[in-house]
């Protein structure tokens, strides 16, 4: 049974990420069909957002409302470190109001862990600066599962600006975990050598790194990095490390193309090859609302278990 | 009043290593020797305890003035004397700088009313610490400093450096320098590494120690300072000290209790008590210190203690405060981590933690007949579980807590007086 919160992928066990994904399977029947359900009827689920999003916040919206929460969102707008000093009392304030599950996203890494710690809810974290964004993974692994016989040997490149993307660590804790053959590639700057010794392959030429894979998957590139130095021109990341359909070529046939979104198009990705046959970049957000109403669900179980135990 | 530690076994830090009996009038030792007698004396019994000079810290943060929040000289010498520490010396980033003769004085004044240990503070290079002006370095010197720092704003500007330390060196001021290259250190909070890689915090890579440490030895070599790094945490910083030296430039090194035995391996989970600058590195890096510390090349075991109130810590990582207060287990960590492990003797801690920082802020030093009687009496058989609740620091900021530790100080005299008795639930006595 998954833990009381959801932080990461990391500390999941395989089985966790097995339950998760079959759960996400009967959720999607859901979405594709009455889209309402009382399996969370009487259950308070609270987003908080100190960082702007659209989709991942709406996508959990339409999670908890499928299947029957009550549902409220907090957006916080404030200085980094104004957002700091008063994590612990929003997190009091919403303990007040009863939540259930507290869906947290922050721009520092381990802040949903700290308002774990405080919090009897359960946490879902949404994003936590570079560590981990555990529901973006599982929607992507859900994806690969729905295309692909199986995780083992499966080739995964991911490839970007990984040192700065908790997508791209979730996603390799994840595939990892499943068995797959996690290949990163980005200019050295943004990704180091460490990364081999957590299990992955790192490869600074794309042409090799995408060779024979089954799945492609984009990061977007925060544009600001090149101010900070760590490359040079979005149009010379564009050349060396842009996903096209030339190199789409040098895949497996029935290869597939995933981004998180949103995309710079013509920079990671080529625009024409986005809305190409082997990319399934929209199913990724059906998918979304799936995994995370199987979070939702599977937390408020556990909670209920919990509860008949005392 | 005459007061004798009796039947203890003397570590005088001069080699000596016996049994011996010690009389203490006047607040100076007036005897030590195999048995002494007296009928209108205190006793205190030392049977089965080591009998250690105190212990002497040259890098604490006392906060006062400025930040009496995380710590007032007070709770700090409080601390200190509850640690083992007669002496401490205070470094200048308090609010104002310690770059002015009024704060001397004022620094001295409230330790010489609440001090529990003895206080010298430690002079800012610059003025304000904004790493610009040089500050009135002589004023400060006739004040009562011994040593100038840049700690926690090293001074990126390397002909600034220079000129501080010719200045200085006029006056025979150490110069303790921080050495971080904030270009390299950048936004990390963590060291550079696998755990920043795994856990998505920015790193400090350890070239940001390293090449400020080659740089201040440059300038030392051709200025002729006396320098002293604080907070060595590296391997190669550690190699870079050990050439300096055979090169014969005159420099010191300390290192800290934490980042002689913790590993960046605790930082995952993002506990804020592990924040600290340096920051805590790899299993290498803390075999490469210890046997720094062996060979010579690391001079000083100095505990960089840095209280802070729970409010700077009960934030994400990024934010939180960097350091660790650890002025009160400091003897415990190391007698238990080194000492018992059988890396170094109780002697060598003896060295690193009283006679070498010591002589390098040039105070007496050892048990010697004519010394002030700072002592301190440790027994290497009790251990403890340390609780931060218990800490007389206002900092409980350690990544220590719950950990069992071995080495308990059972007494610190300072000037003769025992200032600190542990009553079995680590109080202080009335005395």
């Amino acid at each position: 049974m998954i833990k009381k919160d959801v932080l990461g992928i990391r500390d999941m066990s395989k089985e966790d990420l097995i339950e998760i994904l079959d759960t996400a399977k009967e959720m999607k029947k859901i979405i594709e069909g009455e889209k309402i359900s009382d399996i969370l009827k009487g259950k308070t689920i609270i987003t908080i957002f100190f960082e702007p999003s659209t989709r991942t916040r709406l996508s959990f919206e339409m999670a908890a409302k499928y299947l029957g929460a009550h549902f409220g969102n907090i957006e916080t707008k404030t200085s980094s470190v104004v957002k700091g000093e008063s994590l612990i009392d929003t997190v009091r304030t919403v303990e007040r109001m009863k939540a259930d599950v507290v869906i947290v996203r922050h721009n520092m890494s381990g802040a949903p862990h700290l308002m774990a710690k405080y919090l009897n809810a359960s946490i879902i974290n949404a994003g936590d600066g570079l560590n981990e964004h555990p529901t973006q993974a599982l929607l992507d692994l859900m994806t690969i599962r729905e295309k692909k016989e199986s995780f083992k040997g499966l080739k995964v490149v991911i490839i970007g600006d990984i040192v700065h993307s908790r997508v791209a660590r979730s996603n390799m804790w994840g595939l990892l975990k499943l068995g797959a053959e996690v290949r990163l590639a980005g200019p050295a700057t943004l990704l180091p050598k460490t990364f081999e010794k957590l299990g992955a392959k790192v490869y600074y030429d794309i042409d090799k790194a995408i060779e024979d894979v089954d799945v492609v998957m984009g990061l977007r590139i925060q544009l600001e990095r090149q101010k900070s130095g760590l490359f040079p021109s979005k149009d010379e990341f564009a050349r060396y490390f842009g996903i096209t359909s030339e190199r789409m070529k040098l895949a497996k046939n029935n290869a597939i193309l995933m981004h998180p979104g949103p995309i710079n198009r013509n920079v990671e990705i080529s625009s024409e090859t986005a809305n190409s046959g082997y990319s399934v970049i929209e199913e990724q957000v059906t998918n979304g609302v799936a995994v995370r109403m199987a979070l939702l669900k599977l937390l408020c179980e556990r909670r209920k278990n919990n509860e008949n135990n005392y | 009043m005459k007061t004798i530690i009796k039947g203890g076994t003397v570590i005088n830090g001069y080699g000596g290593n016996e049994k011996a009996d010690i009389l203490i009038d006047n607040g100076k030792i007036e005897a030590i020797e195999k048995k002494i007698e007296s009928n209108d004396a205190l006793i205190i019994d030392a049977n089965g305890k080591y009998v250690l000079p105190g212990f002497v810290d040259m890098h604490t943060h006392l906060r006062q003035p400025g930040f009496e929040e995380k710590e007032t000289i007070k709770t700090g010498t409080h601390a200190a004397v509850a640690g083992g520490y007669t002496t401490v010396a205070c470094m200048p980033n308090t609010n104002p700088v310690i770059d002015n003769e009024v704060v001397v004085e004022y620094i001295k004044s409230i330790a010489k009313r609440d001090g529990y240990s003895k206080v010298i503070p430690i002079g800012s290079m610059t003025k304000g610490m904004m790493g610009e002006e040089i500050s009135e370095m002589v004023k400060l010197k006739d004040a009562g400093i011994v040593a100038l720092s840049d700690d926690g704003h090293p001074i990126m500007n390397a002909g600034l450096m220079k000129r501080i330390m010719i200045y200085g060196s006029m006056y025979d001021l150490l110069m303790i320098t921080h050495c971080e290259d904030k270009m390299l250190s950048g936004e990390g909070v963590m060291n550079n590494g696998l755990i920043s890689t795994m856990i998505g915090l920015r790193g400090i890579p350890h070239e940001a120690e390293e090449v400020m440490i080659a740089r201040n030895i440059i300038l030392a070599k051709s200025t002729g300072a006396r320098l002293h790094i604080a907070h060595v945490s590296t391997k190669d910083s550690v190699e870079l000290i050990r050439r300096a030296k055979a090169d014969g430039v005159n420099i010191t090194a300390e290192v800290t209790p934490h980042n002689l035995c913790l590993t960046e391996d605790i930082v995952d989970g993002f506990d804020t008590n592990t924040k600290a600058y340096p920051p805590l590195r790899t299993k290498e890096d803390v075999d490469a210190l210890i046997e720094g510390l062996k060979d010579g090349t690391i001079d000083v075991i100095a505990t960089d203690h840095a209280p802070h109130t729970k409010d700077d810590k009960k934030v994400p990582y990024e934010i939180a405060a960097f350091g660790i207060s650890g002025i009160e287990i400091a003897f415990s960590v190391i007698y238990t981590y080194l000492v018992k492990n059988g890396l170094i003797t109780l002697e060598d801690l003896v060295g690193y933690m009283s006679i070498n920082p010591a002589k390098l802020l040039k105070t007496s030093y050892g048990v010697k007949v004519g010394n002030a009687a700072d002592i301190t009496v440790v027994d290497t058989n009790k251990e403890y579980t340390v609780n931060v609740d218990n800490f007389k620091s206002k900092g409980k900021n350690s990544p220590f807590n719950g950990k069992r530790l071995t080495g308990v100080v059972e007494y610190t005299l300072v000037d003769g007086k025992i200032i600190y008795k542990n009553n079995g639930k680590f109080e202080e006595c009335n005395v």
